[in-house]
C-alpha cells in the first residue's frame, strides 16, 4: 500500500495556492473597456512605431464583422480588447483540457492493454487507474467550464455568440451541429461514457483481486473492448467540439487522430514518470527496468506517430494552400512561430535522438527528462491549438498561464496519488499478474 | 590448436542450453553451435558480442537522409529553380515540406538495405555459398555444439557424453 506522503500533499497545496494567485493576477489585469486597450495601444504604438500588428489579422469570424479597408483603430482596440478578456480563460482552458487529456488517454491505454490481453502491463494497472482518477474531477471542471462558456462570461466560442451567428453565414450553416444545447449534451454523453468506464473498470479490477474466479476479468475484458469502440467516436467528435470548434472556419479530418496521438503519448509518458516516481520510493519492487523499457518504446513510437500526424496535416493543406484552410497555419505561423516550430523539436527531434538507444531506454533519468521535455511539448501543443484561435496575436506565456498550468498540476497531484493510496499496488487477480512480474524483454 | 573437433548433437534446447552453460564453466573452447532455429537466450549463454548492426544502420540512415538533402537542394533550387505550380522554389526551407516524404524514404531506404548488406557481408552469404552445417539434421530438428579439442580428447568426449549429448563426431575441423 501507498501512502500519500505528506510532504507531497504539501507540494500538491503550494501549486494550487501558487496557481489560484496567477490565474487571479490574470483575471484582475484584463483591461475592463475599449478606452484601456486603446491606451495601451497607443503607448506600444509609441514605443515600437507605426508598424502595427494587425496585418495578420486573419480571424474573420471575429465580434466585429471585418471591413475591406485596413481596420480604424476603433475596430482594432475591440479587437485586441476581446483578445485580452479571453486570455486567462484560455490559460486555464488550456491547463484543463491538457490535464483532463492525459487521464483520458491513460484510459485508453489501459482499456487497450486489457483488450490486448498484455502481459507485460498488470504491474501497472494500478498507476494507471491512480492517473484516471482525475478523469472524474477533470470532467466536471471542464464541463463546468463549458457551462460558463455558454452563458457567454467568456467569449472562447465565437459560434456561442448570437451577435456573431447572426453576421457569419458560413457558421449559419453548421448551427444544426454547432448550437450550445446540442454542445453541452454532447460534451455530458463523452464524459459521463468515460467516467463510467473508469469508475466501473477501477470496481472490478479491486473485486477481480480477492475473487475466487475469473467472472471479473472477463466482464472487463468485454467492458473495455465497448468502451474503446466508444472512445474512438467521441474522441474524435470531442475533438471537433472542443477544439476545432474554436476556429468554426476551418476543419481538418484527420484533427481527432493528431489530437489522439498528442493524447496518448502524454499519457504513456506520465505513467512512466508517475512509475519511476513511485519505483523510487520503494513501492513498486515488481516493476523492473524491462517495463520501463516497454513505457519509454512506447513513448518514442508514439511521439513519432504524432508526428507523422502533425505534419500529414500540415503539409497536406500548406501543399494545396487553399485559402479557407491555410489560415489555420498562416496564422500559427506568423503569430507563434517559436511555440510552433518548438513543439516540432521537443516532440520529435528531442525523443527520437534521446529514446532511439535500446539502452538509454532502461536508463530512468533518460526516461524522466525525455518525459518531461514530452509534456512541455504536448502542453505548447494543445496551447498552440488553443491560443490562435482565441487570443490571437495578444498572446504571451507569462503568470496567468504559469499560474493555470500550476493550479491544475497541483490538483492532478493530489487526486492522483490520493487514489494511489487507495488500492494496492500490485493488482493481484488479474491471470498475467505473474507472467507481468516476470517479465523481461 | 589442433584441428579436431568434436560435435555433440542435442535434441533439445533447454538441454543444448545448459550443456553450453556447463561447456563454458568447465573452460572449454565453444567453436560453434548450430541450431535449426533461434534459441532464446543461447548468444547470452556463449557469451558472444552484441551486435552493432542497429548501430551501422542508424548511420547509413543519416547517409540517406543528407543524400536526400543534397539531391533535392541541388536539382530543385540550385540547379533549375523554376516555378511549378506557385511552390517556394528560393531556398530549401522554404520548400521543405514538399521534400520530406522523399527526405524520410530516402534516410528508410538507406538504412535498411544497406544495413541488409552489411547483415550479408558480415555473416558471409551469398547466393551460391556452399552449406556449412556439419549435419543435415541440424537445420529440422538437432542442435550440434562443436567443441575445440585441446589435451585431453577422451576426457573432453566423455565430459560432453554426460551433458545429455544424444551423439558425438570426433571430426577433422574444416
Amino acid at each position: 500500500m501507498y501512502t500519500f506522503s505528506s510532504k507531497l500533499k504539501t507540494f500538491s497545496y503550494a501549486l494550487m495556492i501558487v496557481g489560484i494567485l496567477g490565474v487571479a493576477y490574470g483575471f484582475f489585469t484584463t483591461p475592463s473597456s475599449v478606452e484601456d486597450v486603446k491606451i495601451m495601444l497607443q503607448e506600444s504604438h509609441d514605443t515600437h512605431g507605426a508598424t502595427a500588428t494587425h496585418q495578420n489579422d486573419t480571424q474573420a469570424n471575429d465580434i466585429e464583422a471585418t471591413h475591406d479597408t485596413a481596420h480604424s483603430d476603433d475596430a482594432h482596440a475591440e479587437h485586441a480588447f476581446h483578445y485580452l478578456m479571453n486570455k486567462p480563460w484560455s490559460a486555464v482552458y488550456v491547463a484543463l483540457f491538457f490535464f483532463f487529456m492525459i487521464s483520458l488517454g491513460t484510459l485508453a491505454f489501459y482499456a487497450i492493454q486489457h483488450v490486448s490481453q498484455a502481459g507485460w502491463s498488470i504491474v501497472l494497472f494500478r498507476v494507471m487507474e491512480g492517473i484516471t482518477a482525475y478523469l472524474p474531477i477533470g470532467g466536471i471542471l471542464l464541463f463546468v467550464f463549458f457551462v460558463l462558456s455558454s452563458l457567454h462570461l467568456n467569449h472562447l466560442f465565437v459560434w456561442m455568440d448570437p451577435e456573431v451567428v447572426a453576421h457569419d453565414e458560413l457558421i449559419q450553416n453548421k448551427a444544426g451541429y454547432l448550437n450550445v444545447p446540442f454542445f453541452l449534451i454532447r460534451a455530458a454523453i463523452y464524459i459521463a461514457g468515460w467516467i463510467w468506464y473508469r469508475q466501473h473498470s477501477r470496481k472490478l479490477t479491486l473485486a477481480q483481486d480477492n475473487a475466487t474466479d475469473l467472472s471479473n476479468y472477463t466482464k472487463l475484458f468485454k467492458r473495455s473492448a465497448a468502451f474503446l469502440v466508444f472512445f474512438l467516436v467521441t474522441e474524435s467528435m470531442m475533438s471537433w467540439d472542443w477544439i476545432m470548434s474554436l476556429d468554426p472556419h476551418w476543419f481538418s479530418t484527420l484533427f481527432g487522430w493528431y489530437l489522439f496521438a498528442s493524447m496518448i503519448v502524454s499519457a504513456i509518458t506520465t505513467i512512466a514518470l508517475v512509475s519511476i516516481y513511485l519505483k523510487g520510493k520503494g513501492y513498486l519492487e515488481f516493476v523492473n527496468d524491462s517495463h520501463m523499457h516497454d513505457l519509454a518504446k512506447f513513448m518514442f513510437g508514439f511521439s513519432i506517430f504524432w508526428t507523422y500526424l502533425w505534419f500529414s496535416q500540415f503539409m497536406l493543406i500548406w501543399y494545396a494552400d487553399i485559402p479557407e484552410e491555410v489560415t489555420y497555419f498562416v496564422t500559427r505561423f506568423n503569430d507563434y512561430k517559436i511555440p510552433f516550430l518548438g513543439m516540432l523539436v521537443l516532440n520529435f527531434v528531442f525523443p527520437l535522438l534521446v529514446l532511439m538507444n535500446s539502452d538509454y531506454k532502461r536508463v530512468n533519468w533518460f526516461i524522466v527528462s525525455t518525459g518531461i521535455i514530452i509534456l512541455i511539448g504536448h502542453y505548447i501543443d494543445i496551447f498552440v491549438m488553443i491560443m490562435p484561435a482565441t487570443v490571437g496575436d495578444q498572446w504571451f506565456f507569462g503568470i496567468t498561464e504559469i499560474g493555470a498550468a500550476l493550479l491544475v498540476l497541483g490538483i492532478f497531484i493530489y487526486v492522483v496519488f490520493n487514489a494511489i493510496s487507495k488500492a494496492p499496488l500490485l493488482a493481484k487477480g488479474n491471470p498475467f499478474t505473474k507472467e507481468s512480474e516476470q517479465y523481461h524483454y | 590448436m589442433s584441428s579436431k573437433v568434436i560435435q555433440a548433437m542435442y535434441n533439445d534446447d533447454d538441454i543444448l542450453m545448459d550443456a553450453v552453460k556447463e561447456v563454458r564453466a568447465a573452460n572449454h573452447h565453444i567453436e560453434e553451435v548450430y541450431t535449426p532455429f533461434p534459441v532464446h537466450g543461447l548468444d547470452k549463454a556463449m557469451g558472444l558480442k552484441g551486435t552493432r548492426i542497429a548501430i551501422t544502420a542508424f548511420m547509413y540512415g543519416c547517409v540517406g537522409f543528407v543524400f536526400s538533402i543534397w539531391m533535392m537542394n541541388y536539382m530543385m533550387i540550385e540547379e533549375w529553380p523554376q516555378d511549378i505550380g506557385g511552390k517556394p522554389s528560393f531556398t530549401f526551407l522554404q520548400n521543405m515540406p514538399a521534400f520530406v516524404p522523399i527526405m524520410f524514404e530516402m534516410s528508410v531506404f538507406f538504412a535498411a538495405h544497406l544495413m541488409v548488406i552489411t547483415f550479408y557481408m558480415r555473416s558471409r552469404l551469398w547466393p551460391f555459398k556452399e552449406a556449412e552445417n556439419p549435419d543435415p539434421r541440424t537445420t529440422d530438428d538437432m542442435f550440434v555444439m562443436e567443441v575445440a579439442v585441446d589435451g585431453n580428447e577422451k576426457e573432453l568426449v566423455s565430459f560432453l557424453e554426460n551433458t545429455g549429448t544424444v551423439e558425438i563426431k570426433v571430426t577433422e575441423k574444416h
